[in-house]
């Protein structure tokens, strides 16, 4: 098997809104793969599909070699995600976040320790391990987050915006570590971020989607080519236009709420 | 298995480590205790019931019970406005051994806090009935614990934040603790309270913590003990049901 993720004609649906619309596309064992688009193009969505947080309308989707809408517990088990959001639990200490994932992934006493360890002192969280987490800035929560997702070995790692409100010394760290453990583990990493160059400097290659479509595919080099542009911004703003969208994702939750109210 | 022992642990060492929450939520049971025992126990003995003090202790046990229970459970909706509900929520578990084991933890942490309410209770002249019928009002304690538990839990799955809070509040754990019985006796009752008593599961735990810690039982411990243990796995059974229909 040479694609780890393999999207078919994947759809999903909400009331009068497409989110994402008949997409298809594959991304390969050991890649470092960005899914780019505008705010509100359905980035958010379809990595909720592939992590099993949401079902497809249509299509298909195999996360190395399972369905995340059957075989749910398989495909969890598969990947690893690091959230747009925070999704520590801020009144435990940095150590006990890593612990906790590692239980409920199963993984062994005595690996869990060994690779803990490692991780932290990886992200240079190891000497504040004992620390609540509430206690920590946010650079140093999406360090402990991105330690958190590699813990269990997945073979691929889920980043949406991983970067968004960072200095640009933690940013520069964070790709780091992302490029260092993809090379020394082979794990797959699948993100999404606004940051062109960053995007440009670390992936493989790149999927843009726009109004739920994916409007262009392949490397940097390509898609600049492809546009007769010389940078990955100006090819992503020939792409996908230069005006500003709205936040559906902030409509989503707006209808959340009202839900909520009526029931 | 090990995700129920994992969420279990989680809410267990997030009690001990809140002192605050723990002195807190002792702060009402104690002013039941003084205000009410103390207050109304005169009138009580005039009217011919006997030692108001034994008769409500296991009220204001089966109370702190119930909103540290209830809170726990509604903590599923921190979880979420904070985030860490999402990382449970992909975890390769299936949802209802992570409701379990939230829910399980939360009911600990509500016994323990039931725990120190009855010993506390005896500084203010409880005297126990019967040694041998101790164990028994552990499981009664056990039972309001995880019953309400899930209640919480259940609730908190199917709202998105804390705006219903006070709905909630007002229109289902104070009339579940008021309808009790936890303040008044249940005999001569008018008709239609006495109906809408039989239908709030707190009354048996009541009930039952009554019986076996101060020797007087309404219903019976034998109907206490099935009615309780009938609405436990319902209401455990319920909310696994909702807390899997969760999305994020």
């Amino acid at each position: 098997m040479d694609n780890i993720i393999e999207i078919n004609n994947l759809s999903k649906k909400f009331k009068e809104l497409t989110a994402v619309d008949d997409i298809s596309f594959n991304v390969k064992k050991g890649e470092i793969f960005a899914f780019l688009g505008p705010n509100g193009a359905g980035k958010t969505t379809t990595i909720k599909m592939l992590t099993t947080l949401t079902s497809p309308t249509s299509g298909t989707i195999l996360i190395n070699g399972y369905n995340p809408a059957k075989q749910q517990e398989e495909a969890r088990a598969s990947f690893g995600i690091v959230f747009q959001d925070p999704s520590l639990d801020d009144d435990l200490t940095a150590y006990e976040n890593m612990d906790f994932h590692g239980m409920l992934y199963k993984v062994g006493s005595k690996d869990r320790e060994e690779r803990i360890e490692r991780l932290l002192v990886f992200v240079e969280l190891w000497d504040r391990r004992n620390d609540l987490v509430k206690h920590f800035s946010g650079g140093m929560k999406r360090r402990l987050e991105i330690a958190r997702g590699f813990l269990h070995h997945p073979k691929i790692l889920f980043l949406d915006e991983p970067t968004i409100g960072l200095d640009p010394q933690t940013r520069n760290h964070i790709w780091t570590y992302l490029k260092k453990m993809n090379k020394e583990e082979s794990t797959t990493v699948f993100l999404t971020t606004h940051y062109m160059e960053e995007a440009d400097k670390v992936s493989d290659r790149i999927a843009i989607i726009d109004h739920g479509k994916i409007v262009a595919r392949g490397t940097s080099a390509e898609l600049k080519e492809q546009t007769k542009t010389n940078s990955l911004e100006e090819a992503f703003l020939s792409l996908t236009g230069s005006e500003i969208r709205e936040e559906t994702v902030k409509n989503q939750a707006m209808s959340g709420r009202a839900r909520a109210w009526r029931r | 298995m090990i995700a129920i022992y994992t969420l279990w642990v989680r809410e267990v060492k997030k009690y001990f480590r809140s002192k605050s929450r723990i002195i807190g939520s002792l702060g009402q049971p104690i002013l039941f205790l003084v205000a009410l025992g103390f207050g109304l126990g005169p009138t009580f003995k005039a009217a011919g019931q006997g030692d108001y003090i034994q008769f409500l202790v296991p009220g204001i046990i089966s109370m702190s019970i119930l909103f540290l229970a209830i809170f726990s459970g509604i903590s599923v909706i921190w979880d979420r406005q904070f985030g860490f509900l999402k990382e449970t929520l992909v975890a390769p578990v299936p949802r209802w051994q992570i409701m379990v084991g939230r829910t399980l933890g939360g009911a600990t942490v509500a016994v323990l806090q039931g725990l120190i309410v009855f010993a506390i209770s005896f500084l203010a002249g409880f005297r126990l009935a019967n040694f041998a019928t101790l164990p028994m009002a552990f499981v009664f304690m056990t039972f309001i614990a995880l019953i309400f538990t899930a209640l919480g839990t259940a609730i908190a799955s199917v709202l998105e934040d804390m705006h219903g809070f006070q709905l909630i509040m007002n229109f289902l754990v104070m009339p579940i603790f008021f309808l009790s019985g936890a303040l008044f006796p249940m005999t001569g009752l008018p008709k239609v309270l006495e109906i809408v008593v039989r239908f709030d599961p707190l009354a048996y735990g009541v009930d039952g913590l009554r019986g076996t810690l101060g020797g007087v039982s309404h219903f019976g411990l034998f109907a206490d003990f099935w009615i309780l243990s009938v609405v436990v796995v319902v209401f455990i059974g319920i909310g696994s049901y909702l807390f899997s229909k969760i999305r994020v």
